[in-house]
């Protein structure tokens, strides 16, 4: 097995074009597991961890570039304030050592349904974008709408590698819930990450592990947003009514289509998402009434 | 976390404290700083020179037959020194605890997902693991024997052992079978006397000890023919006698010690890796290593038998129970096992720590095609008591009552007979360990205003900030017996050396005793401190140049192998007396061991050990064998078959969030009699595991298994609890000494396992109002979604 340690961004174009079937590892949360479980025998492995941009992130016109590599931890130490979903789906990850190792770019390499970081990034809007870049074609900016593909699948080439993710500062409440049967250290039964954007007057929803991929909840999200616009509720802050509240949720739940497995039965599934589409309504919107009104 | 100890009456034995170190005193373990760093060697960490590397082809198949193992390809492979399948064996084939009904390798057929069928060796774990992938086995796929039902219908479904090759005391594929009748039974004219009956089904999952350290050991030939085996394991002699005749040798030609263990709760009782990386070392000459990654590790060890029992209970408009009707199907696998052992506890303690006059019973162990069951913490009682309590908390709903009156009314104490005849003859406080528990000041209720998600259902995953949360309180009690029981003679031996090292009296204790986590070779310095009046003690590693210590299981190594020591050292502290009367002809009787001292207790220091000992060493060994009992008898269950009995009560209380059905355990509260606690740190240690693996079976732990095939072999899936859902377990420890045992002690181990469980379900049910007749219990079940 080859072991490939590139110290730039460049090399590790190179050398991912001259192995295209080298695994990338970053914090190795998954990889290594993977590799003691013999799910895979990669000829190579990429390792990412001396290029120090991946552990970066800074903040430009109100985009938060969030480096593939920067971990779990570090992302709610430094990040809560503008990334508050992504935080909180942050904090439900694994134990803190992989909080510590694990980060983003390894979550969407691996593209698991269960993956938590996914309902956070969807629910914070359509404009997220996955930076990746090849030797050959140079960078390209993938929606966050178009990169889940299938059951551990993204819409990567097998040259490119995963740089940032292009995630905007939260300009309204956000929140993620996830079921475990557990109280730590488990992997999703279902999660949800929701986020309201009073600026352009739409909501986010990511639903986790209840479909072949993470999802949006489309006609929830359009519900919502319509009955948002119609009552002036942006502006007013009122209370939206437990009718809404209970419509919306039965919409994310019937954005789902989950199994039955060894974690929860598909039904169950479908009955959590509901509950937790409504409680992180209930809590955004309290949140989001009380800036209202302290603002006037 | 507050702890109490009650002082009983004084105790049997006036114990000298006079080092504190000594019992009674709670000096930290060796192991535990360096487990802690990372740096204690478990058995996974043997290494020798030239060692290679042993792996084991699994079946995919609950059920097969084998039709035929190329092993051509495999062995073609450089770096492959061996491939080895049942007809590679010298000696006998098969193996096993009670019954030797395993085979060491599949014999043209296979019984449960996950058995052995060829092994191989080779000088690198990759190349093992490709030599094996090589290895080609053509099956033929049966139908796998599962179900109570199917397996109760061997005409139409097959048998696990076919008649021919049954090895065990029942038939068909019943393994083993226990009835017990006690009073008048369960007749109608019996079922007339009760003015209320309350009835159920229950069933319990599998439950895996779930240990961390993988099975693991190294086997190096030895030149005299024979073999030195280095293992993680329960009991080195019994391992031995299983192994040896498999490599057609005689048992003193295999030595085994004691490797690292890195935990066991009845996991390690059956072998693993033994048999297979001796065979290995035997043909190939050189030592070879076998560790087993994690998922093999849920095929390589039993589990819990999963159960299903129906009970019914009758009471006087009281409370007072008339009679008790069970039937417990345990679910014990393809292989027996410890089936028998988990049968005869069942039966005999599956009606619970009550006085009931009339009682009736009937316990059994399947052969099906499931994974193997055998011995984990509590077994047997731990099934049962999920049954009675849930009972009892029926029949206070239906009476009106109390559930802690209830049980009270009707608790056993010191005096009462058994269902099997067997009189309780040590101290039994059932109720009064009721009442401690029932008497703690109970956890504050929840401070909506000030929410620390970590304390919610859910925690850190954030589903509710107070909504859905209701919580609920709930009570149970347990009986569990120490030692193996129905006529078993698990004699424990130890080895006492006294002599002056580096102008310092020094003990040596030599035993056979498996350190599984326990805390044993702590307590067997603190006894020789105690008996010998000296500070400095080492503890020899475990293995077999000394005779035999019995199982680290059956909560009685303290009891039994701790009693071992105690009369080694008593016979090395008579023998050293003994040589100062001839010496400096003493005639006092009242000359005892104290501070590196012989002294006369009214008289003062007569003379140093130092000096009454020169360069000489006393070195003595001794057996310990508790009192018989019997077997029960196999129709009336009648018998005096346990050594002693352990208690523990339990108060749990839960907060449950209705809405997601995710549960937080607040606190669990323990009050056990343990005797004599001979290192209370220790005890305490042991209680809130025990009461940490009952939260584990009551809400999360289970593999899961469809068809014969196990769905879960792993720790991504297998949900053993975190930090985060152990509760503050505040624990009272009763000191009422039994007569019968060494310093009054009782084994501690198990009881908590078996009685915490449904003190948590029982909350649970509290703060639903679901009757909850299954455990573990998942969200599924509180929410409908099932
Ligand atoms: C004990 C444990 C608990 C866990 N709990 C959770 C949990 O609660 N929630 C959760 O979502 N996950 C969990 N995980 C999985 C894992 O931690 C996460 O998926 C994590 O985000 C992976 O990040 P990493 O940097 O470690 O990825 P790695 O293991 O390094 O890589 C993961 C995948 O991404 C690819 N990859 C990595 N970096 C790049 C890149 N820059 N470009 C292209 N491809 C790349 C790799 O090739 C691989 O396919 C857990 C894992 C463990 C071991």
């Amino acid at each position: 097995m080859e072991f490939l340690r590139p110290a730039t961004w460049d090399e590790a174009l190179a050398a991912k074009a001259e192995y295209p079937t080298a695994l990338p590892i970053s914090g190795g949360t998954d990889v290594m597991v993977e590799m003691n479980f013999d799910v895979h025998r990669p000829s190579a492995i990429l390792d990412l961890n001396r290029i120090t941009e991946l552990s970066e992130w800074q903040i430009a016109d109100d985009v938060v570039q969030l480096g593939a590599s920067v971990p779990y931890t570090r992302i709610i130490n430094e990040l809560s304030g503008p990334l508050p979903g992504l935080a909180l789906a942050a904090h439900t990850v694994g134990s803190p050592q992989i909080r510590n190792r694990g980060g983003v770019g390894g979550n969407l390499g691996g593209a698991s349904p269960a993956g938590d970081a996914h309902p956070a990034l969807l629910a914070a809007g359509r404009d997220v974008f996955v930076e990746v870049a090849s030797q050959a074609r140079g960078t390209r900016l993938i929606a966050i709408d178009d990169f889940y593909v299938g059951v551990k699948r993204n819409s990567m080439e097998k040259d490119e590698l995963i740089r940032r993710v292009h995630i905007p500062v939260a300009d309204g409440p956000q929140q993620f819930s996830k079921i475990g049967t557990r109280n730590a250290m488990v992997i999703a039964v279902c999660a949800f990450g929701f986020a309201l954007h009073p600026k352009n007057g739409t909501v986010g929803t990511g639903i986790g592990s209840a479909a072949p991929t993470p999802r949006r909840a489309v006609e929830a999200e359009e519900y919502l947003a319509g009955v948002l616009a119609e009552r002036g509720l942006w502006q007013s802050g009122d209370l939206l009514g437990t009718e809404v509240i209970q419509r919306f949720g039965e919409l994310v739940k019937a954005a789902a289509s989950p199994i039955d497995d060894v974690r929860g039965t598909a039904e169950y599934r479908r009955h959590s998402l509901a509950v937790m589409a409504r409680r992180t309504l209930t809590w955004t919107w309290n949140d989001y009434s009380k800036q209202i009104r302290s603002a006037a | 976390m507050s702890t109490r100890t009650i002082q009983g009456q004084k105790n049997l034995q006036d114990i000298n404290q006079a080092s504190k170190d000594g019992i009674g005193g709670s000096p930290l373990r060796p192991d535990g700083t360096l487990k802690v760093k990372g740096e204690f060697a478990y058995s996974s960490d043997l290494w020798h020179e030239d060692m290679l590397w042993g792996m084991a082809l699994r079946s995919p198949h609950p059920r097969a037959n084998i039709l035929s193992v190329d092993i051509s390809e495999a062995v073609k492979l450089p770096g492959v020194y061996a491939v080895l399948t049942h007809d590679d064996i010298p000696g006998s084939k098969f193996y096993g605890l009670e019954i030797q009904d395993q085979p060491a390798l599949a014999i043209d057929k296979v019984r449960y997902h996950g058995e052995a069928i060829a092994i191989v060796a080779a000088d690198h774990p990759e190349t093992a693991r490709r030599a094996v992938k090589k290895i080609k086995v053509e099956y033929e796929v049966l139908t796998p024997i599962v179900t109570e039902e199917q397996c109760l219908d061997p005409e139409t479904y097959g048998y696990v052992h076919e008649p021919h090759e049954f090895k065990s005391h029942g038939h068909g594929n019943i393994c083993h079978s226990q009835k017990l009748v006690h009073g008048g039974g369960v007749t109608d004219e019996i079922r007339a006397l009760a003015d209320v009956v309350v009835s159920g089904h229950y069933e319990v999952g599998m439950q895996d000890q779930a240990f961390l350290g993988p099975e693991s050991g190294l086997a190096v030939p030895a030149e005299d023919g024979g073999m030195d085996l280095y293992v993680a394991t329960q009991w080195l002699h019994v391992d031995r006698q299983q192994v040896a005749p498999v490599l057609g040798i005689p048992e003193e030609k295999l030595r085994l010690t004691l490797a690292g263990v890195g935990g066991a709760f009845g996991g390690r009782e059956d072998l693993s890796m033994q048999i297979h990386a001796c065979l290995l070392a035997q043909r190939t000459g050189k030592p070879v290593k076998i560790v087993y990654a994690r998922d093999e590790s849920f095929f390589g060890h039993v589990h819990r038998h999963p159960a299903k029992m129906y009970y019914e209970h009758g009471a006087t408009r009281d409370g007072k129970l008339v009679y008790a009707d069970a039937r417990i199907v345990l679910d014990g696998g393809a292989y027996a096992s410890a089936s028998p052992a988990v049968v005869g506890n069942a039966a005999s303690l599956g009606h619970g720590p009550y006085n009931i006059p009339n009682v009736r019973m009937e316990a059994i162990a399947l052969y099906s095609n499931n994974p193997s069951c055998g011995a984990m913490r509590g077994f047997g009682a731990v099934q049962a008591c999920f049954g009675y309590e849930t009972q009892m908390d029926k029949l206070a709903a239906e009476l009106g009552m109390d559930p802690v009156e209830l049980r009270q009314l009707n608790a056993m104490s010191e005096g009462d007979p058994m269902p099997t005849g067997q009189v309780i003859d040590s101290p039994a406080p059932v109720a009064q360990l009721l009442q401690i528990v029932k008497d703690r000041p109970l956890p504050p209720p929840l401070d909506l205003d000030n929410l620390d998600v970590r304390t919610l259902p859910g925690a850190l995953s954030n589903t509710s900030h107070g909504e859905g949360i209701v919580r609920g309180v709930g009570y149970s009690v347990g009986i569990k017996n120490v030692g193996f029981s129905e006529g078993f003679d698990d004699y424990s031996t130890a080895r006492v050396r006294l002599e002056v090292i580096g102008g310092e009296p020094v003990a040596m204790v030599h035993t056979a005793m498996a350190e599984v986590g326990q805390g044993g070779i702590t307590v067997h310095a603190q006894i020789a401190r105690t008996e010998l009046g000296v500070e400095q003690v080492t503890i020899h590693p475990a293995n077999t140049e000394v005779g035999s210590a019995g199982s680290t299981s059956a909560s009685r190594q303290t009891y039994m192998t701790g009693g071992a020591v105690k009369y080694a050292a008593e016979a090395v502290k008579a023998a050293l007396i003994e040589k100062g009367r001839r010496r400096y002809g003493w005639t006092q009787t009242d000359i005892i061991l104290l501070g590196g001292k012989v002294i006369s207790e009214a008289g003062g220091p007569l003379v140093s050990i130092v000096d009454l000992l020169g360069d000489e060493a006393i070195d003595l060994t001794r057996e310990h064998h508790h009192r018989p009992t019997v077997p029960f008898d196999k129709e009336t269950g009648q018998g005096f078959g346990h050594v002693q009995y352990t208690f523990c009560a339990n108060r749990a209380v839960v907060d449950v969030d209705i809405e997601l059905g995710l549960v937080k355990v607040v606190e669990l509260t323990a009050a056990q009699d343990v005797g004599k606690a001979l290192n209370p740190l220790s005890v305490i240690g042991q209680i809130q595991g025990g009461c940490t693996q009952a939260l584990g079976l009551a809400v999360m732990e289970e593999i899961i298994v469809k068809d014969g095939k196990v769905r879960n072999a792993s720790f991504t899936d297998y949900l053993i609890p975190t930090i985060l859902d152990v509760p503050p377990i505040p624990v009272d420890m009763l000191e009422l000494p039994d007569p019968h045992a060494p310093y009054g002690l009782r084994g501690v181990g198990e009881a908590p396992t078996v009685s915490a469980t449904p003190s948590i379900v029982a909350a649970i049910r509290q703060a639903t109002g679901i009757a909850l007749n299954r455990i573990p219990v998942r969200p599924e079940h509180l929410t409908g979604t099932l």
